[in-house]
């Protein structure tokens, strides 16, 4: 009998496994969790003070120019994107290989750095209506820049390359078997872009745009930039200014029922991607060559995004940047520029492992409660940073008060004081909240040309655990790890409202000096700062671009 | 015993893949499993691995257990080696790097050694610093039988190893893996479909059925004397005549009375089926017995003609190819069957 025991002490239970991984992917999910139940139990329990005063001081604006961006914006990037990506994909004209990689460039470019260079540039006293006024004696017919048309223009530049990424791949993907389909059919080209080309797109599309109006809702840099009041500003105005926690999270809940219906349009779009793939991608349709004046106006039209949306923005940042740079630089800027390094590298650093812990354990023990927990994980991308940021120091604040008491009880007097809520964690908790899908994407996708065999060729030969990921996965996974970590590292160099509510006071990154001298209208120098964000920024456009190129 | 499964059962929701299956492996001795596909072949091959548990039964090897429901011992505690239908070679390793993954805890000049000897016996000595990426598949399912066998496995597991090559590549390979395993002493346990392979590689061969075996014999057996009606169809080919036991060891066809091997359970009168092999019926031009053609298929070295009887029924005969007749012809047939295996009627 008791050798029966000894035998079987070896053996192991497949449950506790499970149930161990499924406890430590709970605590990796709570970044995301938690502001989201937060904001939830203030949707649950509304203030009714506070609810009276914001429906009738704040929510009738907000609602409508929310909406009125969103739509507008969702509208203009479908057609623009679209459209360039039909260009560059199916059709041939001068510069298009140049173009079908620049266009994706604005990528680059965060949406606020080009809100305030469209503003600095376009405005009463900027360089453009000055000069018209020396020249004219009057500048008066240039409509404002200032306006709901503004936003959305440059919402549209900034934003218009998640449209056109994901179209383009639907184009190249097609292949031209339905095409040729609808020719021997009796249609036109014409006819047969409308009923089946674009219709076949239709899902890459609907994901893309739904993309852009996540975007649309989370953007706080452009909207106040251009003193347009949305949830966002709404929201950073509640906090800062009212003071008010309460009015915050409120507003951040109505804001997150937005973002949540987006999310779901998102979802069911791409769930049909899979169905409307062909397998013929091959035999990829011959380019229709484009002659004459048509020729010339698509690559005008590519060249006229792709100089707004890009070359000039950057171009002017550069020539602010140099006359400015003299003043402009001293030791604080060492400071800002340190700021940010550090916890874009300690963000990259902490999601990449994360990522791979995460996307390991899903691989190992695959349920749908884990899946489940994954998902949740990696839900925080969808949420605004405002939501998120408000949603964590909510917590983090009651955390730290009750801390305080019980300090106070122990200690009387004595008790030292905690300031949980002002340090680099809650900054770093609502990045990892916020990121986790970034560096988990390309991790998950790296694992999954991993087969399963290689994991069982490792373990039938004595390897397993620990020795799997260092010796197999490890070196497999090298690529995929260093992108991860590179977007991670490029998102929190660019992000702004999490870092302007959560940081500690003081402490001052180069996203956070752009809001500064932003606000105060000094776009000359938000240059500088906003010069390295965007420098910064073309490392993952390159990436991109390899990628792309690869593929096709 | 060397490996023992007894009663095994796994079940994926309401169905049992594998149901009820119990064998026995000798030690050095190379055995396979055979069946269609869903038969339950490959997942009882991972059960002995340990990437599934099982729900009823128990798995031993030399007495130690590796799975019972409920716990299993780890793959990488197990002992027991794979080799993979992809091969599944480390891409980021060499030939010699993914020989010696396994062997990682030996000193540096035994580690050196077994992978001299390992790549010596399957003939990769000269591309040990290659990547898989870089040989040829036949070459990469030798990589993966010698990295399988580099940490001298109680057991090794080869899941369908030819599946993923040419033809022509199956049968030289075959008969080299066979030569590999039996010069190493390993005991080995094949799934396949390929009867060819089976019979090419296996000592002993379990033909499987919906998750349990039907029987589990040498090669010869299992042709000359399937013990089911559905290894007479599955193993080799054949056509089953009707008969009427006249004595214990006799029946009586249409092509005159037949000598059964062995005295079955049958009763006077009753009627049976016989199982005929292609080999069993010779064309006689002397034979007072014809059939006529009609169909045929040209093998090469034979004929393969199917001959239809006065009756009515369908049966096979393999004759040499210079003894070409045409769809129609009547030739003259005789019978000389080696072993007669006789099964109850199907239908009345």
């Amino acid at each position: 009998m008791s050798a029966i025991a000894g035998e079987l002490s070896g053996l192991r239970s497949h449950r506790a496994a499970q149930a161990k991984s499924f406890a430590l992917l709970f605590v990796l999910c709570l970044p995301a969790l938690v502001p989201l139940a937060a904001v939830l139990t203030a949707m649950l329990t509304p203030e009714t003070e506070i609810w009276a005063h914001l429906a009738r001081h704040v929510l009738p604006g907000v609602l409508g120019n929310t909406l009125v961006l969103v739509v507008g914006v969702s509208l203009a990037t479908a057609v623009l994107g679209t459209g360039l990506a039909w260009l560059t994909a199916t059709c041939d004209f001068p510069a298009r290989r140049f173009f079908e990689w620049a266009l994706l460039l604005p990528l680059a470019v965060p949406s606020y750095v080009l809100a305030f260079i469209a503003v600095g540039f376009l405005d009463y006293a900027g360089p453009l209506q000055s000069w018209l006024r020396e020249v004219f004696g009057s500048s008066s017919w240039v409509p404002p820049i200032r306006s709901t048309g503004g936003v959305i223009c440059v919402l549209t530049l900034s934003l218009y390359p998640y449209v056109y990424l994901l179209a383009r791949s639907a184009f190249l993907t097609q292949g031209r078997r339905a095409q040729e389909a609808a020719r021997t059919l009796g249609m036109s080209a014409f006819k047969a872009f409308w009923r089946v080309v674009l219709p076949l797109a239709r899902p890459w599309i609907v994901a893309g745009t739904a993309l852009v109006a996540m975007e649309t809702l989370a953007d706080f840099g452009a909207v106040s930039v251009f003193n347009y009041d949305t949830f966002t500003t709404a929201i950073y105005r509640a906090w800062f200014g009212m003071f008010s926690i309460d009015a915050a999270l409120e507003l951040a809940a109505v804001l997150l029922a937005f973002v949540l219906v987006v999310f779901v349009l998102e979802r069911r779009s791409r769930a049909k991607l899979r169905f409307t793939t062909t397998r013929d991608v091959s035999h990829r349709a011959p380019r229709v060559e484009l002659r004459g004046g048509r020729a010339f106006a698509a690559a005008a039209v590519a060249a006229l995004i792709f100089a707004l949306g890009f070359l000039l923005p950057l171009l002017q940042l550069a020539v602010w940047a140099i006359t400015r740079a003299r003043m402009d630089f001293d030791a604080r800027y060492v400071g800002f520029l340190w700021h940010s390094l550090l916890l874009a590298s300690s963000a990259a650093l902490i999601i990449a492992a994360a990522s791979l812990v995460v996307a390991y354990m899903e691989r190992r023990h695959s349920s749908l409660a884990l899946r489940t927990l994954v998902r949740g994980a990696t839900m925080g991308y969808a949420i605004p940073g405002t939501v998120l940021a408000v949603g964590i120091l909510v917590p983090i604040i009651g955390l730290n008060n009750l801390l305080q008491d019980l300090l106070a009880r122990w200690f009387g007097d004595a008790a030292p004081s905690v300031l949980l809520q002002s340090t680099l964690l809650t900054v770093l908790l609502a990045y990892f909240a916020r990121f986790l899908a970034v560096g988990f994407n390309p991790i998950e996708s790296g694992l999954n040309r991993i087969t399963p065999r290689i994991d069982e060729a490792a373990m039938s030969l004595g390897v397993g655990g620990v020795g799997l990921l260092r010796r197999v996965h490890a070196p497999l996974l090298r690529t995929s790890l260093v992108s991860a970590a590179i977007l991670v590292f490029v998102d929190v160099m660019k992000e702004m409202p999490i870092t302007l509510i959560a940081r500690p006071f003081g402490w001052d990154t180069l996203a956070v000096r752009v809001f500064e001298m932003t606000s105060e209208g000094e776009w000359e120098r938000a240059a500088l700062p906003a010069l390295v964000i965007v420098l910064v920024g073309l490392i993952p456009a390159a990436l991109l671009t390899r990628r792309g190129e690869h593929v096709a | 015993m060397w490996l023992e499964l007894k009663d095994v059962v796994r079940r994926f929701g309401r169905l049992s893949a594998v149901n009820g299956l119990s064998f026995e492996l000798e030690r050095g001795a190379i055995g396979c499993l055979l069946g269609p596909s869903g038969c339950g072949k490959t997942t009882a091959l991972r059960c002995i691995a340990g990437f599934e548990p099982i729900d009823e039964g128990t798995i031993r090897a030399q007495d130690r257990v590796l799975s019972r429901p409920g716990s299993v011992l780890p793959p990488e505690e197990r002992r027991v080696g794979m080799v993979f239908q992809d091969f599944a070679l480390f891409p980021h390793l060499t030939v010699e790097e993914n020989v010696a993954f396994g062997i990682a805890h030996l000193a540096r000049d035994a580690r050196r050694r077994r992978i001299d000897e390992l790549l010596e016996v399957v003939g990769l000595a000269h591309r040990r610093s290659q990547y898989p990426h870089q040989l040829s598949g036949g070459e990469q399912q030798r990589v993966a039988l010698a990295r399988a066998l580099a940490p001298q496995p109680d057991i090794v597991l080869l899941d369908e190893p030819f599946s993923s090559l040419d033809v022509e590549l199956r049968e030289r390979l075959s008969v080299q893996v066979r030569c590999v395993l039996k010069q190493l002493g390993a005991t080995a346990l094949l799934v396949t479909h390929d009867q060819q392979e089976a019979f090419a590689v296996a000592d002993v061969v379990g033909v499987m059925r919906d998750g349990k075996l039907e029987q589990w014999d040498t090669p010869y057996e299992l042709y000359h004397r399937p013990a089911t009606r559905f290894v007479a169809d599955f193993i080799g080919q054949g056509a089953f005549l009707v008969g009427e036991v006249v004595s214990p060891t006799q029946v009586r066809t249409e092509l005159g009375i037949v000598q059964l091997n062995s005295a079955g359970t049958w009763r006077i009168g009753q009627r049976v089926d016989l199982l005929l092999r292609p080999d069993d019926v010779i064309h006689d031009d002397n034979s007072t017995l014809t059939a006529e053609i009609c169909a045929r298929v040209f093998r090469g070295a034979e004929f393969l003609y199917t001959l239809r009887l006065a009756s009515g029924a369908e049966i096979l005969a393999l004759v040499p190819s210079h003894h070409d007749h045409a769809i129609g012809e009547r030739i003259g047939i005789r019978l000389e069957p080696d072993h007669v295996v006789a099964f109850e009627r199907s239908e009345p």
